[in-house]
Formats: structure tokens, C-alpha cells, sequence
């Protein structure tokens, strides 16, 4: 069978992540959100320790881990500190706290750089049935409220004079989020997650036209990455997920080069 | 004031109180908009134009009173600036039709009531001060409103262009008889255009036709006597003797009525 081998395996995981980041991702750099998604992730770690502190599902653990830091955040918000300073302390906290907590689960041993850079090598069939179940799930919550995301996302009285309620929609995002954060763990670990949403769309930003467009683009990208990056990783015997992240940045790197020279072109 | 009507008013507001924490920002405010008719809005900074919209369209809960709204008004929304992110692509026509399935027909018509018959396929990124507004009042067309909402829809612009802006709102009022509520500090404008005014600040001062709150004192406690314009430009150029005002004056004069 096709899954038994655990190259078709890694590589299903990484386009499945890679998918459901692409859209999400795109909303990510159009809101100014990199920093939001970089913290969820990062707090990610606490969710783990708390998961094997517990002996539930990694998923669950980290999904309610990155739903409470959203929540925690947009009530400290506005409170006398900056977004970026709040999102940092928060971020780095959670991440300490998570790396702490798991040194004290002495019962168990633990590959800690499975959780930070990911395992996508080991993902079973079990893990690519949460991955495609989660990635189908971002994208279908994305996909079915995407007009009026983009239009909460361009402005909020605009939204609101359509009948829509932007936080209702920033809601959406948060959830799907903190969806992907969980299930793209095994894929390129808590603290390369953020690079799968934001670096896929924002080279996809050149070739794009329309926000469907860029959107698309974007999964294409991340989609090749993830193929590629295994590829590469087997080739040269180097770490799996961030291979998959170096390659997104090699195809950034070169979107970015021939758009500007088109410019100088023009 | 409301006016008795014997059609029901497109926008009823009554008692209206808006506080954002102790900060009262609006007190007791009455306001109706019948249909077909330019009403607008002036008021110095901070004297809840913003907040009074924000609340029209559900966006600010009301500390008290009530908006009622007629069942089903379609509202066109024309916001005070709408910054599109760099890194978001999007087409004129893709904007346009981002609501409710607008077809491209619609899209078309819109474009054209708004004086930009060719930008559809044009990058919002890409479009002047003017064009973009423009094409904001097309969007706030496509879905044949019964009234437009315009905060400081020219706000960026400069005196030609907003005069322009204005008397194409006046021509979309002509041909499709929508009503328009419109906030503005652009005060000699919103004397020559508008059917109502109504000066705000916190509560409502003075409301009326343009003549009647230009004389009226409250009005001219909050803008003075040579400061917009509209009072020295319509009404009592002969009152005050700022010689710099008065060129000022005049060049408003001339490019309001361009």
C-alpha cells in the first residue's frame, strides 16, 4: 500500500498543512496578523506539556492553549501596552513555560526537537487523518465565509454597514489558526509554523491580481515547498521541516527578485 | 426635530446617548432622514459624527435611546478613508462585487453613476485620491441604495476634487432619488448641496436649511464667522474683515463653483 512508506506519508502531511495555511496564511499578512501567529504557535509548546501531562490528544491540548492565548490577548489589548509588546510577552512566556513544564514530566522521555522543529518523518496514518481532517476543516471554514472576511478585513464600518459583525469574523480566523497551529506541530514543529502561513503567501503576493488568486498561489507555493523540501532533506540527510521552510524562502527570494526586476523593466 | 411625513422616515434616531467608558460622546440625539432627501452633518473634531454613523450602522451599541431603521433600507456605506493593505491584491471590479454577488452589469452601471466608467479592471493600489473615492461611492451604488451614509467621503482630496465628488452625489440623488446623510467639514459645500443641516457637537445645536443654521449663534459659536467659509462665502462676506480670510474666501468661491 501507497502509505506504507513514510516518504508518501511525509509529503501527504506537508501538502495537507500546506494547503489549509495558504488561505489562512494569506489573511495573516493582509491583516498584519504575523506576530498574532507566530505567538499562538510558539504558546503551541504549553499545550503540549499540558497534553502529555495529561495524556490526551496533542491536537486538543494545543488547540485550547492557542484559542486562551487569542482570548488573552484581545483582552489585554489596548491596556496600556503595544500589540507587539503584549505578543511577545505572552508568546515567549508560554513557550518558556511549555519547555519548563515538559523538563518536569520526568516519566516520560520526550524528543523536545520533535515539538520544535517537527517530525514529519514519523507522521502515521493516524496523525495525516488529523492533518487532512483539520486542513479540510480550516479551508472549508475560510472558504465559506470569504466574502465576508475580505470585507471585514478591508474595513470594519464597511463590514458592519453590510450586516456582517467583524469580530464574528476575526472569530473564524482565530479558530482556524489555532487549527493549523495544531495540526501543522508534527509538520514543521511550534517554532516554524508561522513561516508556513506568511512566507507561501507573501511570495504569491507578486503573481497575484485577486485575493482568490493569491490565495491559490499561495497553496501552489507551500505545496511545492513541502514536496521539494522533503526531497531535498532525503538528499542531503538535513531536518525535514525547517528543509520544507528554506525552500518556501528560496521561492519568496526568487518571486520577490523577478517581480522587482519586471518593475525596473517596466 | 422630526418632521412629520407621510411616508415612514428612512432613519428614525431617538434619544440617542453614546459613551465610550465615562466619555459621553453623544447626548439625546433626535435625527430622521425622510426618503430623497441630502442631510448632513457638520460638527468641530470630536463632536460625534463619527460615533452618531458608527451607531446608524450597528457598529457603536447606544448607551440609550433607539435607531430605527425602515424594515429592509438598503444602505450605501461610503467610509471616512478605507486603507487596502499593499500586500493585498485586488481589482476594481473584484472590490465592487465582494457584497452580495453583484453581476457585472451592476458593476458596470455603478462605476459609470460614479463618474469612473473605466477603472474596473484597474489595482485598487493603484488609483488616485479621487478615482479611489469614486470608486467607493460606485461599491455604495451597486446595490441600489435607498439612502448613502458619506463620513467624510473627501476627506484626502482637494478642493476641486471634492466639489466634483459632491456634485456627483447631487446627480446620483437626481437620477436614482436615493437619500444621503453626509458628515463633512467641508462647510461651503455642505451649504450649497444639501436639502438640511444639522450642526452637531455632542448633542444637536441647531438644525435647519443650510440658511437657517449658517445665521443661526449657535452655529457660529463652534466655526466663528471666518473660518469655513460658508458663512462669509454665502451669506456675510460683508461681516468680518480678515483680509486674509477673505482671499481664502475667495478661492473657495471660485473652485466650489468650478
Amino acid at each position: 500500500m501507497m502509505l506504507d512508506d513514510f516518504m508518501v506519508r511525509a509529503t501527504l502531511a506537508g501538502v495537507g498543512v500546506a494547503f489549509a495555511a495558504a488561505p489562512l496564511g494569506c489573511f495573516v499578512v493582509w491583516r498584519r496578523m504575523a506576530y498574532f501567529g507566530d505567538a499562538t504557535a510558539h504558546a503551541a509548546m504549553l499545550g503540549i506539556a499540558m497534553s502529555l501531562a495529561m495524556e490526551m490528544s496533542i491536537f486538543l491540548g494545543a488547540v485550547a492553549v492557542a484559542l486562551t492565548m487569542a482570548a488573552t490577548v484581545n483582552l489585554l489589548a489596548g491596556r496600556g501596552y503595544a500589540m507587539d509588546t503584549l505578543l511577545g510577552v505572552l508568546a515567549h512566556s508560554a513557550l518558556a513555560f511549555g519547555l519548563v513544564a515538559v523538563s518536569f514530566l520526568s516519566g516520560i522521555r520526550i524528543d523536545l526537537m520533535a515539538y520544535l522543529f517537527g517530525d514529519i518523518l514519523a507522521v502515521s496514518r493516524g496523525d495525516l487523518l488529523v492533518i487532512w481532517g483539520g486542513a479540510a476543516l480550516v479551508v472549508a471554514l475560510i472558504a465559506s465565509r470569504w466574502p465576508a472576511l475580505l470585507t471585514a478585513t478591508l474595513n470594519e464600518e464597511l463590514a458592519y454597514s453590510s450586516g456582517l459583525d467583524p469580530r464574528r469574523e476575526q472569530l473564524i480566523l482565530t479558530l482556524s489558526l489555532a487549527i493549523t497551529v495544531a495540526v501543522a506541530i508534527k509538520v514543521v514543529g511550534v517554532l516554524l509554523i508561522a513561516a508556513m502561513l506568511i512566507i507561501p503567501a507573501a511570495a504569491a503576493r507578486s503573481l497575484a491580481r485577486t485575493p482568490e488568486a493569491m490565495a491559490v498561489i499561495a497553496a501552489a507555493i507551500g505545496g511545492a515547498s513541502a514536496v521539494a523540501g522533503l526531497r531535498a532533506a532525503y538528499a542531503f540527510d538535513a531536518p525535514a521541516g525547517p528543509s520544507i521552510v528554506c525552500v518556501a524562502a528560496l521561492l519568496f527570494a526568487i518571486l520577490g527578485l523577478v517581480s522587482w526586476c519586471r518593475r525596473l523593466g517596466a | 426635530m422630526r418632521r412629520p411625513g407621510r411616508i415612514m422616515s428612512l432613519i428614525n434616531v431617538d434619544g440617542l446617548s453614546v459613551r465610550y467608558g465615562a466619555n459621553t460622546v453623544l447626548r439625546h440625539v433626535d435625527l430622521a432622514v425622510e426618503p430623497g432627501e441630502i442631510v448632513t452633518i457638520v460638527g468641530p473634531n470630536g463632536s460625534g459624527k463619527t460615533s452618531l454613523f458608527r451607531a446608524i450602522i450597528g457598529a457603536t451599541e447606544p448607551a440609550a435611546g433607539r435607531i430605527s431603521l425602515r424594515p429592509g433600507l438598503r444602505i450605501g456605506y461610503v467610509p471616512q478613508r478605507l486603507h487596502i493593505d499593499p500586500t493585498l491584491p485586488i481589482t476594481v471590479e473584484r472590490f465592487m462585487r465582494l457584497g452580495d454577488r453583484a453581476r457585472r452589469q451592476d458593476c458596470t452601471t455603478a462605476l459609470d453613476a460614479a463618474g469612473v466608467p473605466d477603472l474596473s479592471k484597474r489595482q485598487m493600489s493603484q488609483l488616485s485620491g479621487g478615482q479611489f473615492q469614486r470608486v467607493l461611492l460606485a461599491r455604495a451604488l451597486i446595490a441600489r441604495p435607498e439612502i448613502l451614509l458619506l463620513d467624510e467621503a473627501t476627506q484626502g482630496l482637494d478642493q476641486p476634487g471634492s466639489a466634483a465628488f459632491y456634485r456627483q452625489i447631487e446627480t446620483v440623488r437626481a437620477e436614482t432619488g436615493c437619500a444621503v446623510l453626509m458628515i463633512s467639514h467641508e462647510l461651503h459645500v455642505v451649504m450649497s448641496a444639501s436639502d438640511r443641516v444639522i450642526c452637531l457637537n455632542g448633542h444637536v445645536c441647531c438644525e435647519g436649511t443650510p440658511a437657517v443654521v449658517a445665521s443661526a449663534p449657535e452655529y457660529r459659536a463652534l466655526f466663528g464667522t471666518g473660518t469655513g467659509g460658508a458663512l462669509a462665502l454665502y451669506r456675510h462676506d460683508h461681516d468680518h474683515d480678515h483680509d486674509h480670510d477673505h482671499g481664502h474666501d475667495r478661492m473657495h468661491s471660485h473652485e466650489a463653483a468650478e
